[in-house]
Parts: structure tokens; C-alpha cells; sequence
């Protein structure tokens, strides 16, 4: 699983790799001509990429027209990369910091209201 | 280094745990320090739904009340698409700690594999044939 979120982060640390994934992502699946005709890259760097991407199993190749490999994203192993950043990106900090804020502030206001036994409301 | 599973944080609060356990499990508390609005149907299976203003509503399912002293739910991982099944658990733990109350959160199975569950079914699966040989072996022993 950890092999996985590694092959992506690697394919993505590239620029040219996530030309080809955002490409491939917004429009769809696509030829390497297809590919070379949309980004400024050269046909045979997007061959040379588009090679490692499907071995890492990022991209998978299916038949297109007129013979030509059509690659298609696949989602799988962004999904497993995609846990590990949920697990880097949860801030449980943030929320306890406001729980303790709010539990001061509503203490503040009972003993503020007090004698009154009834709960300040927000507003 | 390994895939993050599990996340814990312990904090101590100046305030009883009847107060930390109502800013939890409510949807007044729920939707003032952790939510911008919230509601909750406490009890295990129960929906809770936390809105946040300009952001996502995420629904959560509660799975362990204990009052006052543990509030588990599970709700779906960050950024996975919407019909993903995979779901953290998170767990507060209420202890009282003297005037106040030591609260830890502790939310487990980012590393979950889909996977999982079929690779579960298979195994149990292949024990199973295993025990019923073992009794055909022994019962064709036997006769």
C-alpha cells in the first residue's frame, strides 16, 4: 500500500508526468499523438513517460482507433495516495484548540450571568 | 516509514467532563467550536450531519456512547470520492483530572485497504474448507 502512494508521489514529482496525468484527467483518455498534439512536450519524452506511468500502473492501456494504444487514467492508486495525504492533512490541533475556546467562553458567560440559572444562548 | 494509520491527541480541559461531553455529543457544541451548524441523533448507528459555512457537509455515523466518558463515529476520509466505503473511526475518551478533564481523540484507519474485506472473506473462507476436510478426514478415519 505504501509501494503505491510512492509510485504516484514519484510520477507526480515530475513536470511533465503531471502535464500528462492533468491531461489525461481533465480530458480524458488519449493516444501518445493525441498527447504530443495537446502539451508542449516532445513526442518521444511523452512515449518515454507515458511507458513509466503504465508500468507503475497509473495508466492503463486499452485499444484505440486505427490501432493506436489509448491510455486511461486510473484512479486506484490515487485514492491510496490520496489516503495517506487525508492522514498528513487531518488537523485535529485546530478543532481542539476552538473546543477549549469554546468551552472558556461558555464559562465565562455562566459566571457572568450567574445567578441566572439558565444557559446563555449564541447571538 | 510507515503509512499513517492512526492520529492521537490528549488535551486538558479546565472545565468537568458533563461540559466537555455536552460540547461533543450535541448539536449546539458540535456546531459552535467543531461545525459551523451541526446535528446529531445520539445513539450507536445514529446520523450526524456538521455543516461548515462556504465548505463541505460531512455526514457521520455515531457509533459508541457512552455518557460521559466515550463518543466514537466514523466518517469518510478526506478527499476520497463520496461513494468510497472506507471510513475513519474516531474516538474521544473523557477522563476527569481534577477540577477538569483530560480528553483524548484518537481517529484510526487512513491505512485501511480496500482490499481488506475480500482478502478476509478469502482467508476465512480457505480455513473453513480446511476445518471441514479435517472432519472428513477424520470421520472417513472413524468409519
Amino acid at each position: 500500500m505504501e509501494a503505491v502512494a510512492e509510485q504516484v508521489f514519484i510520477a507526480l514529482a515530475d513536470p511533465t508526468r503531471r502535464a500528462i496525468l492533468a491531461a489525461l484527467a481533465s480530458g480524458g483518455p488519449a493516444t501518445a499523438t493525441d498527447l504530443a498534439r495537446r502539451l508542449p512536450i516532445s513526442r518521444q519524452a511523452i512515449a518515454k513517460h507515458v511507458a513509466l506511468l503504465a508500468g507503475a500502473g497509473l495508466l492503463s492501456p486499452e485499444p484505440g482507433e486505427r490501432r493506436r494504444v489509448r491510455y486511461r487514467l486510473r484512479s486506484a492508486p490515487m485514492r491510496v495516495a490520496q489516503q495517506f495525504l487525508a492522514a498528513l492533512a487531518r488537523d485535529w490541533d485546530g478543532p481542539l484548540g476552538a473546543l477549549r475556546d469554546h468551552l472558556d467562553r461558555g464559562a465565562r458567560r455562566r459566571s457572568a450571568t450567574s445567578p441566572d440559572p439558565t444557559r446563555g444562548h449564541h447571538g | 516509514m510507515g503509512f499513517p494509520d492512526r492520529i492521537e491527541r490528549t488535551v486538558q480541559l479546565a472545565h468537568p467532563p458533563a461540559a466537555v461531553w455536552a460540547a461533543l455529543t450535541t448539536a449546539e457544541g458540535l456546531g459552535s467550536w467543531f461545525g459551523d451548524e451541526a446535528t446529531i441523533d445520539l445513539r450507536p448507528g445514529g446520523l450526524a450531519r456538521m455543516r461548515w459555512a462556504g465548505g463541505p457537509t460531512v455526514e457521520m455515523r455515531v457509533e459508541r456512547v457512552e455518557e460521559p466518558t466515550v463518543f466514537g463515529f466514523t466518517w469518510p476520509i478526506y478527499g476520497l470520492p463520496e461513494e468510497d466505503p472506507r471510513r475513519t473511526y474516531v474516538e474521544f475518551t473523557l477522563e476527569p483530572a481534577g477540577e477538569g478533564t483530560r480528553l483524548t481523540v484518537v481517529e484510526t484507519g487512513f491505512a485501511q485497504l480496500p482490499e481488506d474485506a475480500y482478502r478476509k472473506a478469502y482467508d476465512g473462507n480457505a480455513q473453513g474448507w480446511a476445518k471441514e476436510l479435517a472432519e472428513l478426514a477424520g470421520y472417513l478415519d472413524a468409519a
